[in-house]
């Protein structure tokens, strides 16, 4: 199983469309940095617009808001969702492009149960999933604590701003990309069915794709017929739970409780969501697979 | 000799189309069998239901006398095979690809072995070469050294020549008979081309829209002391009402669109010609063939004639 993963994995690191990805998320994060490193005032000033009539915040308040953690909170909010087109590249190839390829039937005259070839094609979408998140925190996050320095980290909500003090942001961060992690395996998943039934990487990706960008406008609207009907079950719903971490809860006189999470019975719930749907996609592609005839 | 592989009443459907009819054939250790059709004939449906790539409708496949289905790994550790054309993974290097397969085939194979695998395939000194790189003959020798990785067994060539100059067929034929001869495998060959199977295969079924026209040793269905007639004449009609109502009907193979086949023993050729001409039928050529060739096109003509005449 092991020498099988090694295989699927050098075989998406031998090839050049595998570091579209990294080149795409490396260009974004160094022009956000850029852009907000020579004039993060006014972005900052464009932040707090809605707040300058309560709050009188000076200069140096605005720069030291501006530090490596809050760079990366945008990053985030910018990247995530991009990052499925990412992952699809990948996941959307992973049996598709082999049928296209030729290989496929190759490969399956091999010894290998038809769920173990799965089961390591899937392994590998993941590890590159998470290869691409790691990639991401390595530039968004660790360059911009280089570049920008660290300080408390200021979260905008719509029913004002809270700061979290510096020494707890590390491990919100550690939280919010792990289940990032598991979002965009959700998304892999989804691209992996796909695959299954096409015979080129087009059809998977570009499916996948709609799908995303469907499911995200009706999380988005606010259409009361869907909030309790439709939403709850959208795995896009809860692809943007990560930012949960960052909401913290606060005490009576409304001073942040550091350690805390607002709301971590939603998130668990959203999370277990993205695994059932993972699990259902997964489970679905293994079955389809095992019953198909292989002709191309 | 034993059986390495046994097929008994195989069938396979898509949908309303019966790809295989009632398939029922064996295969003996050592040697090289045909496997012969026209294009769209079955061939490479029932070669992928001998590789577990498509599920049977109905019937059974006993390969190293297991059952296919449910001893699949057991029995393809002991299978080499390439389907139709050898695609490999073209950004990968000829020894990148042999690794892969190697490793995939289940077994620890040394670097020595690789580069001795390619070198019987004569790519050695392309070894690090990208697959993309290759020509078709080379891709096709390449296809051929992953399925021999393993050292199998059983190797199962579908179509091993497509694509090939006349030496690249030359190269894979030898290969072929080297492995039988020299390294005692036993080999399927699929084919439709039966001027290359008649050169290696000892046995051979030829089948036509999924069903076995016919199955036996290679010398003893082309027999050499009989051949095929291919009669020309001015009203192919006429002769034929003529020949059906005659003695001579018992020689009659089937009526092409402008010829009249005949099967006869050698010493009877001129006999026959002798006795069309006295029965006043105006011949225009009188053809005798004798390739395997022949015989192929008269049983697969033969059974669309069979047909037409049912319909």
């Amino acid at each position: 199983m092991w020498k099988l993963l090694q295989i699927e994995l050098f075989k998406i690191f031998k090839r050049p469309r595998t570091y579209i990805a990294f080149g795409a998320i490396a260009a974004v994060v160094f022009l956000i940095q850029v852009a907000l490193k020579f004039d993060g005032k006014s972005y900052i000033d464009l932040l707090m617009s809605n707040l300058k009539d309560s709050f009188d915040f000076n200069d140096d308040f605005k720069l030291d808001l501006l530090n490596g953690y809050l760079i990366c909170f945008v990053i985030l909010n910018t990247l995530l969702i991009q990052m499925p087109l990412l992952v699809a590249l990948i996941s959307g190839d992973s049996i598709a492009g082999e049928a296209n390829m030729g290989t496929l039937r190759l490969s399956l005259t091999k010894p290998i149960s038809r769920t173990q070839y799965m089961l390591v094609k899937f392994l590998a979408s993941v590890i590159y999933t998470v290869a691409l998140l790691v990639w991401m925190a390595v530039l968004a996050l660790f360059g911009s604590m280089l570049i920008f320095g660290t300080n408390d980290m200021v979260v905008l909500r719509s029913e004002g701003i809270e700061q979290i003090q510096s020494f707890d942001v590390m491990w919100r961060y550690i939280a919010a990309f792990g289940y990032a992690a598991v979002a965009l395996t959700t998304v892999s998943a989804l691209s992996f069915l796909l695959s299954v039934f096409a015979e080129n990487s087009i059809g998977p990706i570009i499916a996948t794709m709609s799908i995303v960008i469907v499911f995200t406008i009706l999380s988005e609207m606010n259409i009361p017929i869907y909030d309790q009907t439709v939403k709850p079950y959208l795995f896009t719903s809860h692809m943007v739970a990560w930012k949960g971490f960052f909401y913290v809860k606060a005490d009576a006189e409304g001073t942040t409780i550091n350690g805390s999470i607002e709301n971590l019975p939603a998130i668990m719930r959203s999370l277990s969501i993205l695994l059932i749907y993972i699990g259902l996609f997964f489970g679905s592609a293994v079955w389809v697979f095992r019953k198909k005839d292989i002709l191309t | 000799m034993s059986s390495i592989i046994q097929v008994k009443d195989l069938n396979k459907d898509f949908g309303e189309i019966k790809a295989v009819s009632n398939l029922s054939f064996s295969v003996s250790a050592g040697q090289v069998y045909g496997f012969l059709g026209q294009n769209g004939a079955g061939k490479s449906t029932t070669i992928r239901m001998l590789l577990t790539l498509i599920k049977p409708s109905s019937g059974t496949i006993r390969i190293f006398g297991m059952e296919l289905q449910k001893h699949r790994k057991e029995i393809l550790r002991k299978v080499g095979a390439i389907i139709e054309r050898p695609d490999l993974y073209k950004y990968l290097t000829a020894l990148e690809n042999l690794r892969i397969f190697g490793i995939m085939s289940g077994i620890k194979i040394s670097e020595k072995k690789l580069m001795d695998q390619l070198a019987m395939v004569g790519l050695a000194d392309r070894a690090h070469s990208k697959v993309k790189t290759y020509s078709q003959g080379m891709k096709q020798r390449l296809g051929i050294a992953t399925a021999l990785v393993h050292d199998p067994e059983l190797i199962i060539l579908d179509e091993p020549t497509n694509g090939l100059d006349p030496q690249g067929i030359a190269d894979i034929r030898n290969l072929i008979l080297h492995l039988k001869k020299d390294l005692g495998k036993t080999l399927v060959v699929s084919s439709h081309l039966l001027s290359e199977v008649e050169l290696i295969a000892d046995s051979m079924i030829i089948i036509d829209k999924g069903k076995k026209l016919v199955e036996g040793k290679v010398n003893e269905l082309f027999d050499p002391s009989e051949t095929v007639v291919e009669v020309k004449t001015i009203n192919d009609e006429i002769a034929w009402e003529k020949l059906k109502a005659s003695q001579l009907d018992q020689f009659i193979l089937n009526k092409r669109n402008d010829a009249i086949l005949l099967k006869l023993h050698r010493e009877q050729v001129p006999v026959v010609m002798k006795e069309m001409v006295q029965m006043d039928i105006g011949i225009l050529s009188f053809h005798s063939k004798h390739s395997l060739e022949d015989y192929f096109l008269s049983l697969t003509t033969a059974n669309q004639h069979v047909e037409t005449v049912a319909n």
